[in-house]
């Protein structure tokens, strides 16, 4: 167990010094300079090389990656040519309303798929199984803005149970702040459930295929516990690996959601560092994701292990 | 103890078993004998109740008095594995990877309610001690995949057994397990059966096993029983012609023209060396390696046919890989025809050796047609403007018709395919064919008959093989020479005759002596 973990602790910061290099390297070839983007059209070359020399951009490419990179590990993440403040603070800010809305997110949709999955797999063929399979179809067809604007209609609109959109911050409590994520959660949470649901559905079917459950069967489990107690655990690997996939893209790929209900999230930074030319919070914001996906990744592989002992070594 | 009549079973509407009867005897065990698809298999599981939605079964089944036919879903699950433990033919994966052995076997008394589990545990630690395993050296903490397919089997019959229950099924549960394994196996069933005065219900397509092994014996075929009977006087007399034909079959030996007189070897092999990298011990430790094959040297003749037997993990594969070209190797030489043998040979070099593998369904694409298929080593080089005249005239060498071309692997049977194997061996007019378990997976009158034709060609077309396998019967009625191998090494070499005659090396001795054997006496 301790050599594969320090096996995976090895790839991840590998991973990471060379997505730092990719990173890096695209905004320097992303044409647009910030400086003369933030001084307009009028301003002398002068003041452009001023200001450049101010914001950092000045010195050889390596120079200027290996500060970047020295400061991203001490805590230092820049400043935002735009904002004028600290891009961790920035990040921070917005940070507290991704992360809790990806794990509020992926939590619903565990919850929902695992147990449909499950129940699909093992009324496989008959009319639970159909109905189950044609809702997760419709969930992986339709496009969760679309869940989206339903649900602001139908609960805060008719039935005015949660808010419309924008979040109140967690400084007004807990409750409102998770009322506000609410309807954002389900709107994400309903086409990942349906992927998971039917991941869960086809890996526990092909487990229930395999030679140990006939075993279970023959010691005296019935069919239910033989999938509870033999099939499950089993079926865990390919759920697992779409479950940090998911983690992943919710974090990040969550913009349109976020504009639908004015939540101010990493998706929406990032989208207007892109269009400002505020390449520093890009490059922070976007180094800051692919961390936490490799993060992710390596606590998926750590679930692998603890679910498969042929994996431990 | 246990009688079985009048069963009828059919499933989705195609009838499997008609009018199957059997009784089984305390401490006796009765062997059902038959070929693959005879119903053997879903008698057993007739008798548990596990069959599929769309079965239907009609008859009856009592145990001590009880019918088991007429009791409910939820009453089967408390026969089964109390009253009928049940062993399968897959050890390898007839256990759950995430579990370990002792929560497996403990499980079947933790489900049963006999008791708690700290209490089943240390139940369970008895059993896999009763069954060979004992705590000091398998742990029951362990999982399968640390163990062997012996001891992986040797699990299933504890957790059959873990409740001593009246009546044990076996299926084929040692068909896929070495000789010296499958020899201690069998043993340890008979010694259970006797210790706990159980029935046991013995399922094999292989007549000697039950010779030695059955009490009584009944035969099957297509879902029928066509004889029974004590075990000795339906093996002497087989009344039944089926019978006689499955017996005739286990010890068929076709006639093969004598190997012409040695001239250059065909195949040099030299001192060869297999390392195999293993995963690093610890992190930046250099990786341990493996020797799976060690210094072997052997020559192969032109016309000859040479066996290589040995048990699993013993080499032969990764030596067979290694001659085919497909693996480099570390140490020593390969040379066909003195030309050497590497993966980056050319290909006019490699097709003058062609390999027929031991699955045929599983070695053939399933969306190309048998023409296809046929033809395919001839990307080595290109396709002759004759192709279909090739094709055709291999098919009819392997007893095929040429309008078979058209057809697909799924349209033959298994004993069709491995004709369609070795017409693809044959197409590009090879010196060398290797023959790896290419006999092994089929029912025993299909493989005399593919024994049949193996010997026809070779006598016909002068054709050279390498026989891998690791059933002694078949290498000793089809091979002129023999090479034994165990832990990377030839342990014995000579001639067929004389190995079997009279081994010299001990381990050759014991793979004999548990090779079961129909006795002589009966012919």
């Amino acid at each position: 167990m301790f050599g594969y973990v320090a096996h995976r602790l090895i790839s991840l910061a590998l991973s990471l010094l060379a997505a730092s290099i990719v990173v890096f390297a695209v905004i320097e070839v992303i044409p647009g300079d910030p400086a003369s983007y933030m001084l307009g059209l009028n301003a002398s070359d002068e003041t452009v090389a001023a200001l450049r020399e101010t914001l950092g951009l000045s010195g050889g490419p390596i120079a200027r990656y290996l500060h970047w990179l020295g400061g991203m590990l001490t805590g230092d993440f820049g400043t935002s040519y735009t904002y004028r403040v600290p891009v961790a603070q920035l990040v921070g800010d917005r940070l507290w309303v991704s992360l809790p809305l990806a794990v509020y997110a992926l939590a619903l949709s565990t919850l929902i798929a695992l147990p449909i999955g499950a129940l699909a797999a093992a009324r496989r063929g008959r009319a639970v199984d159909y109905g189950i399979m044609g809702l997760t179809q419709i969930g992986v067809a339709v496009p969760n803005f679309w869940f989206a604007m339903l649900l602001v209609i139908a609960f805060s609109i008719t039935w005015k149970v949660f808010p419309p959109g924008g979040f109140p911050g967690w400084d007004a409590g807990f409750l409102p702040g998770l009322r506000a994520l609410t309807l954002p959660a389900v709107a994400l949470a309903l086409p990942q459930a349906s992927i998971l649901a039917r991941v869960m559905r086809s890996a526990l079917i092909e487990t229930l295929h395999q030679d140990f459950i006939r075993t279970a069967r023959a010691k005296g489990l019935s069919e239910g516990q033989a999938i509870r107690r033999h099939g499950m655990r089993n079926a865990m690997i390919p759920v697992l690996t779409i479950v940090g996939l998911q983690f992943s893209f919710l974090l990040a790929g969550t913009i349109i959601i976020e504009k639908v209900f004015f939540l101010p999230g990493l998706g929406l930074l990032i989208f207007q560092g892109i269009t400002q030319r505020d390449l520093i919070v890009v490059e922070s914001v976007v180094m800051l994701l692919v961390f936490a996906v490799i993060l992710v990744t390596f606590m998926v592989d750590l679930a692998y292990a603890l679910v498969d002992p042929r994996l431990r070594r | 103890m246990i009688d079985i009549a009048h069963l009828d079973l059919s499933i989705a509407g195609t009838p499997i078993l008609r009018d199957v009867s059997l009784k089984l005897g305390q401490g006796r065990i009765l062997g059902l004998a038959g070929e693959s698809g005879s119903g053997k298999s879903m008698t057993a599981l007739s008798i548990l109740r596990l069959l599929p939605p769309s079965a239907r079964l009609s008859g009856h089944v009592h145990l001590d008095g009880q019918d088991l036919t007429t009791l409910s879903e939820q009453q089967m699950c408390s026969v089964r594995g109390r009253q009928i433990g049940m062993i399968f033919q897959e050890p390898m994966t007839a256990l759950n990877p995430v579990q370990s052995i002792g929560d497996q076997v403990a499980e079947t008394l933790v489900i049963h309610g006999a008791a708690r589990r700290g209490e089943a545990r240390r139940i369970a630690v008895e059993r896999l001690e009763r069954v060979g395993l004992s705590p000091d050296h398998i742990p029951p903490d362990r999982f399968p995949h640390e163990l062997s397919g012996g001891q992986r089997q040797r699990v299933c019959i504890a957790l059959a057994i873990a409740l001593r229950p009246r009546v044990l099924i076996a299926d084929e549960p040692t068909t896929a397990l070495d000789v010296t394994t499958q020899e201690r196996i069998l043993g340890l069933i008979r010694g259970l059966v006797d210790e706990q005065n159980m029935a046991c219900l013995f399922i094999t397509h292989d007549l000697a096993v039950l010779a030695e092994l059955a009490d009584d014996i009944a035969v099957m075929k297509a879902g029928e029983v066509v004889e029974a009977g004590a075990t000795l006087d339906v093996l002497r007399h087989r009344r039944h012609p089926y019978t006689r034909a499955l017996f005739e079959a286990s010890r068929h030996q076709p006639v093969r023209v004598p190997a012409p007189p040695a001239a250059a070897p065909l195949l040099r092999v030299e001192r060869v060396v297999r390392d195999y990298p293993l995963p690093r011990q610890r992190l930046f430790g250099a990786r341990p390696g493996f020797r799976a094959v060690d210094g072997v040297s052997f020559d192969l003749h032109r016309g000859e046919s040479l066996g290589l037997v040995g048990e699993s993990g013993c080499g032969k594969s990764t030596l067979t890989r290694a001659i085919l070209g497909l693996e480099p190797i570390q140490g020593g030489a390969i040379r066909l025809g003195g030309e050497k043998i590497t993966p980056q040979m050319p290909p006019a070099l490699r097709r003058r050796m062609q390999v027929v593998f031991q699955d045929p369904y599983g070695s053939f694409n399933p969306r190309h047609s048998a023409a296809r298929l046929i033809a395919e080593p001839f990307h080595l080089g290109g396709r002759p403007a004759d192709l279909d005249l090739r094709v055709a005239e291999a098919l009819e060498s392997v007893g095929l018709r040429p309008t078979d071309a058209d057809k697909y692997p799924h349209e033959f049977s298994g004993g069709q395919r491995q004709r369609l194997a070795i017409a693809r061996a044959l197409i590009t007019r090879p010196d060398l064919i290797v023959l790896d378990e290419a006999v092994s997976a089929l029912d025993v009158r299909v493989r005399a008959q593919i024994l049949d034709l193996l010997a026809d060609l070779q006598g016909r077309l002068g054709l050279t093989y390498l026989f891998i396998s690791h059933d002694l019967t078949v290498v000793r009625a089809v091979t002129d020479r023999v090479l034994v191998m165990k832990a990377g090494q030839i342990v014995e070499a000579g001639t067929t005759a004389a190995v079997f005659a009279a081994p010299s090396h001990p381990y050759t001795r014991t793979l004999l002596d548990a090779a079961p054997m129909l006795p002589e006496a009966m012919a």
